[in-house]
């Protein structure tokens, strides 16, 4: 099977004298979640945000299924299928909820925007209720959905997610974490990256611990919960 | 030969006041990235404050105390530094774009001021007699001109090496410091808008000081001196000069005013007298893109500024 | 009391309310303070003059003057065609300056390049045409009363609808359309509308088309009431960013209520302190809303 996602080598960074993403790979197949991990300041952001086109790429390649997109700029990636849910401002909060979801259906057919967002609205029920409210005004936890569906307009082939958990309670971490799996049975490929691991991991299918900007560990993700070296990592055996 | 000694004296004599507004601005933006689109408000400020504090007693303008020349500079300095601080206090906690169009604003209204006050200022007629350094020697002009510019040079030397001092000194380095994070500075405790309003106030005095010094070489002055091309031209030295370098500066002002007023020399030689209005405004032009065109392919100007960006404060 | 004054007031209003939609547009979405802005609006009456006066050539009865307005169709033709125009020119001006300077330079630096360009066009203009005033038309107009005192004319009260129609227009495109979504997209935050699928150089130059046109609009009724001078839009630049900040930068809304409010304050002083102050009242404004507001007073973000 080819992975949806393939990245090979990565090395970025906005100063190219000191990259924060140095020599990465990952690959992420079709209906799989693969958590990325590490410490802070392991560069984990800086990844998902150079896949995305949003941080200068110097070397290595990122493949969509067969496609190279390496150094697409970052508004052609989402036309590819390649998604991407940054951790803040991740919404227009002037815009309401419903111009959110339309601006980002503009890539779509005239004709195909309507009944995607129907569609959306249908799986996020609450933001069908607020579509008229200003997004700025959502709830925390709202926020974060209406986020992931504006990534979800395209329908992507890849969603890429940058600490969907953080500043959310518990209880609405698990209610988003819920969505996730829900997004991975419809054959979506999953990159998500977290602070929050024991979270990450219980949904996750593999995960990859990222250490000064390269994977350290690969694994399943029950294998590597239970992994002291990892757990080491966490607890500051290792510098960041 | 005397002639043209004179006449170089005289030249640099005004080369060398632009270079002192210059200086001026380069502690604002050189130093502190302040954009002042009003440098010709701040300019104007002290020639009509000297003018007004010096000139003898007279129905044309309000004033007229007939004080010493030094005292009318020190005067220059102060009301244009207050000015300038005010304009600080309103907008440097602002965008710095606010600074720009606040400023703006500010050279507007000066010579709005200049032109309708006219109890105040003389109006569009503007001020006459106001008294000339030196003005005991006037009928000698080599020796004339030769002492102005002994004086000018000397006080552009002494702000010159008063600026090097500021730039190295602990409040230079803070200065710099804004100027390339502002947030990173603010973390160690340095208030950035106290700092900016400090250096902006400065750069004002001093600007003033050399609108004070042109306006006491000249004798006269009058609004239309005091309009955005003013603005336009000195900010050309300081780009071509190299902003951020003092030597830059004070090169930029002289390079800058020879070429400028060498071509209104030629205009006036070549172009017949009907067609000077249009020669000016094409100057302007190609003064425009000449700067436009050094911002895209040489912004650092002839003499850059030197690295002594401190890197502690970058952590 | 006379209320002269407002009848003035307004329609000054509605030409830097025309500029200031150009000036908050940019400002919001390209994050500068555009000072050619105002050499949009002095190119735009000249080149709706040209365009005018080469209309007047061709086909004889362009410039006879429709009904009880001063102009004739030829100048509607005229304006129809230099807004585009100025447009172009605005996105000319991008091309050749901002954009190279945009993504290596400070947003301070693009606001310096800025004013170099408007001294450059403000002196072209100047070098084209001299200073002597042009105008568009030399039919004397008879002031309809209105009572309490105001008198407008057929000029006037036409200038006035346009500006509304133009302000309606505007708003319906971004409240309704896709490229208007995309525009308040920039607006609020350009790297997630990158991030969003949009296309944020097709964004850029749209705005210059509308900014330029508006200018030219603005420059077109200035051409009309007042009359067209190579100056006419640096003396524009301090009332356009004065309304711009009081309606709160990038509110359409907010940057014509913004141009009514200075230019009902240059009237109010005209009529009260005399003709000679009126520029000031845009900088006491300005300065007052720095102080007081910053944000505008019509402005839903900080």
């Amino acid at each position: 099977m080819s992975a949806a996602l393939a990245v090979t080598d990565l090395v970025a960074g906005y100063d190219p004298g000191v990259p924060i993403v140095n020599g990465a790979s990952l690959t992420v197949a079709a209906g799989e979640i693969v958590a990325v991990l590490g410490p802070n300041g392991a560069g984990k952001s800086t990844l998902i945000k150079a896949i995305a086109g949003v941080t200068p790429v110097q070397s290595g390649s990122v493949f969509l299924g067969e496609e190279d997109i390496t150094r697409l700029p970052a508004h052609r990636m989402v036309r590819h299928g390649l998604a991407f849910v940054p951790q803040t401002e991740n919404i227009f909060t002037g815009l309401s909820v419903e111009d959110n979801l339309l601006l980002a259906a503009g890539i779509l057919k005239p004709t195909e925007r309507a009944g995607r967002i129907a569609e959306i609205y249908r799986f996020f029920p609450d933001l069908a209720r607020q579509r008229r409210l200003a997004a700025g005004r959502l709830s925390g936890g709202q926020r974060q959905m209406a986020a992931i569906a504006r990534a979800l307009i395209v329908a992507p082939r890849v969603l890429m997610l940058d600490e969907p958990s953080a500043g959310l309670s518990p209880k609405l971490v698990e209610g988003v974490f819920a969505r996730l799996a829900e997004i991975r049975a419809h054959g979506v490929a999953i990159v998500l990256v977290e602070q929050n691991a024991r979270a990450a991991l219980a949904i996750a299918d593999r995960g990859l611990i990222l250490v000064e900007g390269r994977e350290r560990h690969e694994g399943r993700a029950s294998e590597l919960w239970g992994d002291p070296r990892v757990a080491e990592l966490y607890l500051g055996g290792v510098r960041a | 030969m005397i002639g043209f000694a004179s006449y170089a004296f005289f030249f640099l004599t005004t080369a060398l006041s632009y270079a002192i507004i210059c200086l001026g601005l380069n502690l604002q933006w050189g130093q502190t990235g302040l954009f002042n689109v009003g440098v010709a408000g701040f300019v104007g400020i002290g020639a009509y404050a000297s003018a007004l504090l010096t000139t003898p007693a007279t129905d044309a303008h309000l004033m007229g105390w007939g004080l010493p020349i030094a005292a009318g500079w020190l005067g220059a300095m102060l009301v244009s530094g207050t000015a300038s601080a005010l304009i600080g206090f309103a907008t440097l906690r602002l965008r710095s774009d606010y600074l720009a169009i606040t400023t703006f604003g500010v050279a507007v209204t000066i010579h709005l001021i200049a032109l309708n006050a006219q109890r105040l200022t003389g109006g569009p007629y503007g001020i006459a007699f106001i008294p000339r350094p030196f003005n005991e020697v006037a009928d000698r002009p080599l020796l004339f001109n030769g002492l102005n510019l002994a004086l000018v040079a000397a006080l552009t030397f002494v702000l010159y090496i008063a600026s090097e001092r500021l730039v190295r000194s602990p409040w230079g380095r803070v200065l710099r410091a804004i100027r390339e994070d502002e947030r990173a500075a603010a973390s160690l405790g340095k208030s950035p808008s106290l700092y900016r309003l400090q250096a902006f106030a400065l750069g004002g005095a001093v600007m003033g000081l050399g609108g004070a010094l042109q306006a006491h070489f000249i004798g006269f002055i009058a609004p239309d001196n005091y309009l955005s091309s003013l603005t336009f031209l000195v900010w050309t030295m300081l780009i071509i000069g190299g902003s951020g370098n003092n030597r830059g500066a004070i090169l930029g002002g002289v390079l800058v005013w020879a070429l400028w007023s060498a071509s209104g020399v030629a205009i006036g030689a070549i172009v017949p007298a009907e067609q000077q209005a249009r020669a000016a405004a094409l100057k302007i032009v190609a003064v425009g893109v000449f700067l436009a065109l050094a911002l895209l392919l040489r912004p650092r100007g002839l003499i850059g500024e030197r690295t002594v960006v401190s890197r502690h404060l970058d952590e | 009391m006379n209320l002269q004054f407002l009848a003035d007031g307004i329609l000054t209003g509605a030409m830097i309310g025309l500029g200031a939609i150009g000036v908050t547009l940019t400002y919001s979405i390209l994050r500068f303070a555009n000072f050619a802005h105002g050499e949009f609006i002095a190119w735009g009456a000249y080149l709706a003059l040209g365009v005018a006066s080469a209309s007047g050539w061709l086909v004889a009865g362009a410039a006879i003057p429709i009904g009880p307005l001063s102009f004739g169709w030829g100048l509607v033709l005229a304006l129809l065609i230099a807004m585009p125009l100025t447009g172009l020119l605005a996105l000319a001006l991008d091309w050749a300056l901002f954009a190279r300077l945009r993504d290596k330079a400070s947003s301070i630096t693009v606001v310096m390049a800025s004013f170099g360009a408007s001294m450059a066009l403000r002196n072209l203009l100047e070098f084209l045409f001299t200073s002597r005033p042009a105008y568009f038309s030399r039919e004397l107009q008879i002031a309809i009363r209105l009572g309490w005192g105001v008198r407008v004319t057929a000029d006037q009260l036409a200038l006035v609808a346009l500006t509304a129609i133009l302000v309606i227009s505007l708003n319906l495109v971004l409240s309704r359309t896709q490229i208007g979504r995309s525009m308040r997209a920039v607006s609020e935050n350009r790297a997630l509308a990158r991030v969003a699928g949009v296309d944020v150089d097709h964004v850029v130059r749209v705005t210059w088309l509308i900014g330029g046109a508006l200018a030219c609009a603005s420059g077109v009724m200035i051409g009309l009431v007042v009359q067209i001078r190579p100056f006419m839009g640096f003396d524009m630049l301090l009332p356009l960013f004065a309304a711009a900040i009081l309606g709160g930068i990038g509110s359409i809304p907010g940057a014509l209520m913004g141009g009514l409010v200075v230019g009902i304050a240059e009237a109010l002083s005209a009529a009260t302190v005399g003709a000679e102050w009126r520029a000031a009242a845009a900088f006491v404004l300005l300065i007052g809303i720095l102080l007081i507001r910053p944000a505008g007073l019509f402005g839903a973000r900080e």
